[in-house]
């Protein structure tokens, strides 16, 4: 577990050092993660104003704080992984990881989180900044808050796992980019980003909780704006516990069979 | 078997790759019917080596040597056939077997790119759990064979070619492997390039004993290093001895250079003549009747210098390639 911590530490410092480098990337890139949810707030927000000041379940303001919160849950919870993998299958790259006598993955979350830690403080710079524009709602009680921290934790994990899995896919295709569009797609609109789940039909609802989608993000978000009854709350935590099983199973199966095809048709 | 640092028996592998024809149609019959070929990449070779011995593993492009060290360090699963370093089956990956490995490779990418070599090998320390003080030794050894200290701290994207090598060569030997795979370690780097670092090959493995097995190009390269050799060519093993018995096993003649007097005689009766600048010929004879063809010459003619040598490694790999590959 020592070495581990040491690898750790040693990720950070190597990833803290090449994100330094591209001061220019890390602005255009952290611009694109405020964007996004800021164009759905305003969107939301503009047809709430023309709809009385609410639709569904959400005011003007609430929606301010859903776009707000879910802006730094996906950030926190969010991986590129799945641009690299294929990348790195491509340019032979991977064998350079199984010649490590460690499993590539450690080093793939110990990146990621790196480069959280440096960019996280300003994207909560940037959140409260846009909290004194749009006026949000945002009024969890404590235990909601301090449910929140496993929920976010469980949350980054089964997202990173589930994409680090479909990043595989890679050892079998050349096409990767296809089925990240639909993952993408299925994200967009089964985990809450593209609006809150409870303003879509039923029947998109109840898919949603079955799917892993809600679990990565839109779960946390409405634990931090305090929409859940404590019930919920522990459902939720042991849906993202079941997704988080399930997520470990699918990731040693597809690893399991992606090294020996790799290892099969030549690295 | 397990005093062998390496052992391989029967060792095959064969890939199976799709084919098609040129066009949209046959692009479209494809989507329905696929025809795939197979490949023997390494069919059926067998060798040992001894702990602390350096092997130059020769052939032509295509000849099977990367796809050999591959299965051998892992990363590649051999078809048939058994393969074993220093005791594990390399395709098990197992950690304690990684840990005395390195494979390096021309092509490799160990260092990242935006940050000097120095952030890069502390990375490795970690992932390889190398103990400080060792960590700390072999980095001075390493800076001292290899001459880093000047770019140690330089971002890597501003080295050379050359010294990149240099510095992904001392990433793969940072936890002091028993045994190294290295696949061109020389390519395209200058001739003084080359040199330092076939220096360094052979005073890694002095000091620590390691076993390696090395493919080149660069003649100079096995010349200086391997005093065994092993080709193959289209998968199978064609050699394996010492480097002056192939050249003797593999040559048919010698080559005698001498010089004369005068410039224009007839030398075409002692053998075939390859060469002629003014005074210098140069003859090609059959190995077998050099001492006579010698003793001739110097009986007949007015010579003022003679040289007997082998024919260039080179010319003898060729001669080695010509005579199996057909």
């Amino acid at each position: 577990m020592n070495n581990l911590w040491d690898l750790y530490l040693q990720q950070f410092k190597t990833t803290f050092a090449s994100m330094v480098q591209y001061r220019a990337s890390l602005v255009i890139w952290m611009i694109s993660h405020v964007l996004e949810p800021l164009v759905y707030l305003i969107v939301w927000s503009t047809v709430s104003l023309t709809g009385g000041g609410s639709v569904g379940d959400y005011t003007t303001r609430q929606f301010a704080g859903y776009f707000l919160v879910l802006m730094l849950v996906n950030h926190v919870t969010y991986t590129w992984i799945m641009y690299e993998f294929e990348y790195r299958v491509r340019e032979g790259m991977f064998s350079v990881a199984l010649l490590k006598p460690v499993h590539p993955i450690h080093s793939d979350i110990a990146d990621n989180i790196s480069s959280k830690l440096i960019t996280l403080p300003m994207m909560i710079v940037v959140a409260v900044g846009l909290g004194f524009m749009f006026h949000p709602v945002i009024a969890p009680p404590v235990w909601a808050l301090a449910s929140a921290i496993p929920a976010l934790v469980l949350a980054f994990m089964v997202r990173f796992l589930l994409e680090w899995t479909l990043a595989q896919s890679a050892f079998w295709t050349t096409r990767v980019g296809a089925i990240n569009q639909i993952y993408f797609v299925l994200v967009l609109f089964l985990s809450g980003q593209i609006a809150p789940l409870t303003l879509f039909p039923k029947f998109v609802q109840i898919i949603a909780g079955v799917l892993p989608f809600r679990w990565m993000i839109g779960f946390p978000v409405e634990l931090l704006l305090g929409r859940l009854s404590p019930e919920q709350a522990w459902a939720g935590i042991g849906a993202q516990l079941v997704w988080l099983l399930v997520g470990y199973a699918l990731f040693r199966i597809v690893w399991r069979a992606g090294v020996r095809i790799y290892s099969a048709v030549g690295a | 078997m397990s005093s062998n640092a390496i052992h391989i028996e029967n060792l095959q592998k064969i890939y199976v790759v799709s084919e098609r024809e040129s066009g949209v149609r046959a692009a479209f019959q494809s989507l329905f019917h696929r025809r795939t070929s197979e490949v023997r990449a390494v069919d059926g070779i067998s060798f040992n080596v001894d702990p602390g011995e350096i092997v130059g593993f020769l052939g032509p492009n295509g000849a099977g040597k990367t796809t050999t060290l591959k299965m051998l360090s892992g990363l590649l699963h051999p078809t048939t056939g058994d393969a074993s370093v220093l005791g594990f089956v390399p395709s098990r990956r197992e950690r304690a077997f990684l840990r005395q490995i390195t494979l390096v490779m021309g092509q490799r990418n160990e260092l990242y790119w935006d940050i000097p070599p120095l952030d890069s090998f502390e990375l490795n320390r970690a992932v390889y759990r190398i103990p400080t003080a060792d960590y700390r030794r072999m980095l001075d050894e390493l800076t001292d064979l290899l001459n880093l200290q000047e770019l140690l701290h330089k971002p890597v994207r501003n080295l050379s070619l050359g010294e990149r090598m240099k510095c992904e060569i001392a990433a793969a030997l940072l936890h002091t492997p028993q045994v190294v795979f290295l696949d061109e370690p020389t390519i395209g780097l200058d001739v003084t390039m080359q040199r330092r670092i076939r220096s360094f090959i052979a005073e890694y493995n002095k000091r620590f004993g390691a076993t390696v097995l090395l493919t080149s190009h660069y003649m100079a390269d096995v010349e200086a290093l391997c005093k065994r050799v092993i080709v193959i060519h289209h998968g199978k093993l064609l050699f394996d001895g010492d480097l002056s018995r192939l050249v003797q096993k593999f040559t048919a003649h010698k080559t005698i250079i001498v010089q004369l007097e005068q410039p224009d005689a007839d030398l075409s009766s002692y053998g075939e003549l390859v060469s002629h600048d003014e005074s210098h010929y140069t003859l090609r004879v059959p190995k077998s009747e050099t001492a006579h063809i010698t003793e001739r010459l110097l009986a007949d003619l007015p010579i003022i210098d003679l040289l007997v040598e082998d024919p260039p490694i080179e010319e003898v790999i060729e001669q080695v390639f010509a005579q199996e590959g057909a």
